[in-house]
């Protein structure tokens, strides 16, 4: 093994490296018709889904420009795009007066629904009812009319954007109670759920599905009908902001979000429009 | 010799046995549950086509390429600084000096720092304060500085299990001080360099919490190093947390399973020519 | 290793000699600067943090509400200790057999099948000891013993599977370095070979073996994705060993995505905290190291 030799060509491939590297920025310009570069959204996980998949439509039409979809919760989101580190923040809450941008856009709005374990007898439960169970003040199934078993609550952490919402709508902005599961996203609250028969928690109405049961609150469905005219009180909205007026791939990703086809394609994942300028539902 | 004393020795090296079986009994069980569930889920499609929709659909082939794309960036960067800091501390510099042993005890504790802490620094300070974003090169920085301890140190035992008489003959033929180095030394160090390089690839593959941290969440196939990018380790657990796909969840592990088990049978070929040089 | 330059007669130290050198030195550097400027990082963060908030209630408090500024990790500590200890508790005897089993009682063909076997168990990555018991530890504890299942016991049961191969490696280690002639004499003397093991073996190596457990300890503290995943991430002091909690690792795994102020900082103090946990350990590691030679 020639060692000199295999040091230089190291030394070589890591400054091709860095030549590369610098030679690309972030954010394309659109230069004429063609829609390059890349663009990081980063946020809410539960907007994540959504993210991908209109990146993946996006990427599909326009192949020269990349799309990066991040996670890390709303708050992360709205502090990366803050600080820089992405291009479009992504929140499943409203901002804060502190957070606030002028830059936002309300991409599609989505249900918080309460779910149990599809063998719970429960249907329906008070907001009253929920609040008591979600903070401990209930914590036994057969208060509210199911069996005699503890309650075990799951929830999200601290910093989550459906967790903010949850607590301010349903809890009139109690916290969830300290003995709750914690997961860091919906997707794991609907797993734990759909396994335990005593477990109960909330989760995002856009990933509903046959594995956990929705609960009625008031009476009410947890449907995007009910969430459009507010009777179903539990719904929070889907937002994307941006540091400053959005240009170049920013701008052409917003606009496809917010288009027909856009509205579409959240639609057929299960969110709930915002422009409904077709007769769908 | 009397190994069986009486009734209580008896006991003790039945509880030893019924020990080792229940080990082994635990590997197989863990190997044998994710083989039975995920390599139905294996197929060529699986391992090129790109995961969509959360990875419920499609592959894994992003998360493939992202471990090894990181696993490459990291080893670039940590193998020449741990090669020659190694090399530095044990040829250029007395056994017990001052300075090799702040190295070397740097280094050690580098080596039992959690790795979620290594991922809070790399976040904080190459994603957001380099401005690197998530992307392979945050994420491979923040492995390499992960590695190095172990490349060091794998490689300081290797250059000091070569006889002395390697070098002192050398250079008496009027070599110079490199030159014995990089044609005698090195080169009879090899296979216990190559030994440590290997564990540490082992250690890359495992790695999520940092990586989580740092090379991002995205799914897509990442390109250049300022992309951002899934190792298969970081979507096993996101399939597996979120309930996503339990197939895709076995089927990733099934892999990663595999990937250990090469790696792992690499290290003990490379280990065993390292022994058989020595004696030689 | 003697100093080259010293030797008489031929001068080999040319300009391209110094200059490797200096490349070598600069790598050497670059290693101790990596490493220091993540230690120097997670204190520059962590520290004034834990002044803010004073040592005590850090440390003490079991109120983690970082909305309203309360960063307590009590339960955290208690998370992380109880599953460690649960862990150590049937690691360390299992790994000791086992060391002893592979050391002084297995066969060299048995010894081929299961030393292969601990390396496998030893690089498994964590989030597949994490999926396996998501998948398979946390249902049976649910539907068997009770509780949610996500719990202490979850935990020390899937950490102890991830330590024992440290245990088992470096006790054998420290067992087999005992020198023969103790082994001879004593059964040369009469005793069996079990007197011989517990009377004589495991005490001359009994500081190695504090060593193996200590850093299985180090390991069980720092591990995170497994835990993450199946102890359920309770911030509340546990009552059982059916009880869920959250680990000080997976404290700032979850919550990293509240990049903010001092919510963020207080996630660099846990760190500080299991640094210097963790330092600890390995100066009781050298110490004890020292003591033997």
């Amino acid at each position: 093994m020639r060692k000199n030799s295999l040091w230089i060509v190291m030394a070589l491939i890591l400054i091709g490296f860095f030549v590369w590297i610098t030679g690309y920025g972030s954010s394309g310009e659109p230069g004429g018709s063609q829609v390059t570069g890349s663009i990081t959204i980063a946020g809410s996980s539960s907007v994540q889904p959504f993210s991908e998949i209109l990146a993946e439509e996006f990427m599909a039409q326009y192949t020269e420009a990349r799309v990066n979809v991040q996670g890390g919760g709303s708050s992360q989101g709205i502090e990366a795009v803050k600080s820089g580190v992405a291009d479009i923040g992504a929140s499943s809450r409203e901002l804060s007066p502190e957070e606030k941008t002028p830059y936002e856009y309300l991409i599609a709005k989505d249900g918080i629904v309460i779910v149990v374990h599809p063998s719970n007898p429960i249907n329906d439960l008070s907001l009253e009812q929920v609040a008591d169970i979600f903070t401990s003040r209930i914590s036994n199934w057969k208060e509210v009319g199911g069996h005699d078993a503890d309650i075990t609550l799951v929830s999200r952490e601290a910093g989550s954007g459906t967790r903010e919402g949850f607590e301010t709508l349903a809890l009139d902005k109690e916290s969830v109670s300290d003995r709750a599961l914690i997961a860091n996203s919906t997707g794991a609250i609907r797993m734990i759920v759909a396994d335990d028969r005593n477990a109960i928690g909330y989760i995002s109405l856009a990933i509903l599905d046959y594995t956990v049961k929705p609960l009625k609150i008031n009476g009410v469905d947890p449907t995007a009908e009910n969430i459009l005219n507010d009777s179903y009180p539990v719904n929070r909205p889907f937002i994307y902001i941006t540091n400053e007026e959005p240009t170049g791939l920013v701008l052409t990703f917003i606009s496809f979000v917010l288009s027909e086809e856009g509205q579409r394609i959240l639609h057929d994942e299960g969110v709930v429009m915002v422009n409904p300028s077709d007769d769908d539902h | 010799m009397k190994a069986y004393g009486n009734l209580k020795e008896k006991f003790i090296y039945m509880f030893i046995w019924l020990g080792a079986a229940f080990v082994a009994f635990t590997l197989l069980t863990i190997i044998a549950y994710v083989f039975v569930k995920g390599i139905g889920t294996i197929s060529w499609e699986f391992i090129t086509a790109i995961p969509s929709r959360m990875g419920k659909e499609g592959g894994i082939s992003s998360a493939i390429v992202g471990t090894i794309y990181l696993t490459v960036v990291a080893l670039l960067i940590s193998t020449p600084l741990g090669i020659g800091s190694a090399v530095y501390l044990t040829e250029y510099q007395k056994r017990n000096s001052r300075f090799s042993r702040a190295v070397e005890m740097s280094a050690e504790a580098l080596s039992g720092i959690p790795s979620i802490i290594f991922g809070l620094f790399g976040f904080i300070f190459f994603v957001i304060f380099l401005g690197l974003g998530w992307s392979i090169l945050s994420g491979g920085l923040t492995l390499a500085i992960m590695i190095l301890p172990t490349i060091m140190r794998t490689t300081q035992e290797a250059l000091r299990a070569v006889p002395e008489e390697f070098r002192s003959n050398s250079l008496a033929l009027g070599a110079s001080k490199w030159q014995t180095i990089s044609k005698i030394v090195l080169p009879s160090s090899a296979p216990g360099i190559v030994t440590g390089v290997i564990l540490s690839i082992g250690r890359s593959v495992g790695e999520t919490a940092a990586i989580l941290l740092t090379a991002g969440s995205a799914l897509g196939m990442p390109l250049l190093p300022t992309d951002p990018a899934r190792s298969m380790s970081v979507h096993l657990y996101y399939l597996a947390a979120e309930g996503i796909s339990m197939e895709r969840a076995y089927g990733t592990a099934l892999l990663l399973i595999v990937m250990i088990l090469i790696i792992n049978y690499l290290a003990n070929l490379s280990l065993r020519r390292f022994t058989y040089r020595l004696k030689s | 290793m003697n100093d080259f330059r010293k030797k008489p007669g031929i001068d080999r130290s040319g300009i391209k000699e110094v200059f490797i050198e200096g490349l070598l030195l600069i790598s050497a550097l670059a290693s101790i600067l990596a490493i220091f400027l993540i230690i120097i990082f997670v204190f520059a963060k962590g520290l004034p943090l834990i002044a803010k908030v004073g040592v005590f209630k850090f440390l003490f408090s079991s109120t983690w509400d970082p909305v309203n500024g309360q960063f307590g990790i009590a339960t955290m500590i208690a998370g992380s200790l109880a599953i460690t200890l649960g862990a150590l508790i049937w690691a360390v005897p299992l790994g000791l057999a086992l060391s002893i089993f592979l050391s002084e009682i297995a066969s060299p063909r048995i010894k081929g099948i299961m030393v292969p076997m601990i390396e496998l168990l030893a690089g498994l990555p964590s989030v597949i000891y994490g999926f396996f018991g998501l998948v398979i530890i946390v249902p049976f504890i649910r539907d068997y013993l009770g509780g949610p299942g996500f719990s202490i016991l979850a935990g020390s049961v899937i950490l102890g599977i991830m330590v024992l191969p440290t245990i088992v490696n470096i006790a054998r280690d420290a067992i087999t370095v005992v020198p023969r002639e103790y082994r001879e004499g004593s059964l040369a003397l009469g005793a069996t070979q079990w007197e011989t093991i517990s009377r004589i073996v495991l005490p001359s190596a009994s500081s190695g073996i504090i060593t193996a457990i200590v850093l299985g300890m180090g390991r069980a503290v720092g591990e995170t994705m497994a835990v993450v995943l199946i102890t359920g991430n309770v911030t509340r002091m546990p009552e059982s060993i059916l009880s869920p909690v959250r680990s000080m690792t997976g404290n700032v795994v979850l919550e990293m995505g509240y990049a903010t102020g001092d919510h963020q900082l207080a996630l660099f103090a846990t760190g500080v905290v299991l640094f210097v946990f963790i330092i600890i350990l390995n100066a009781l590691v050298s110490v004890g190291r020292k003591e033997r030679v």
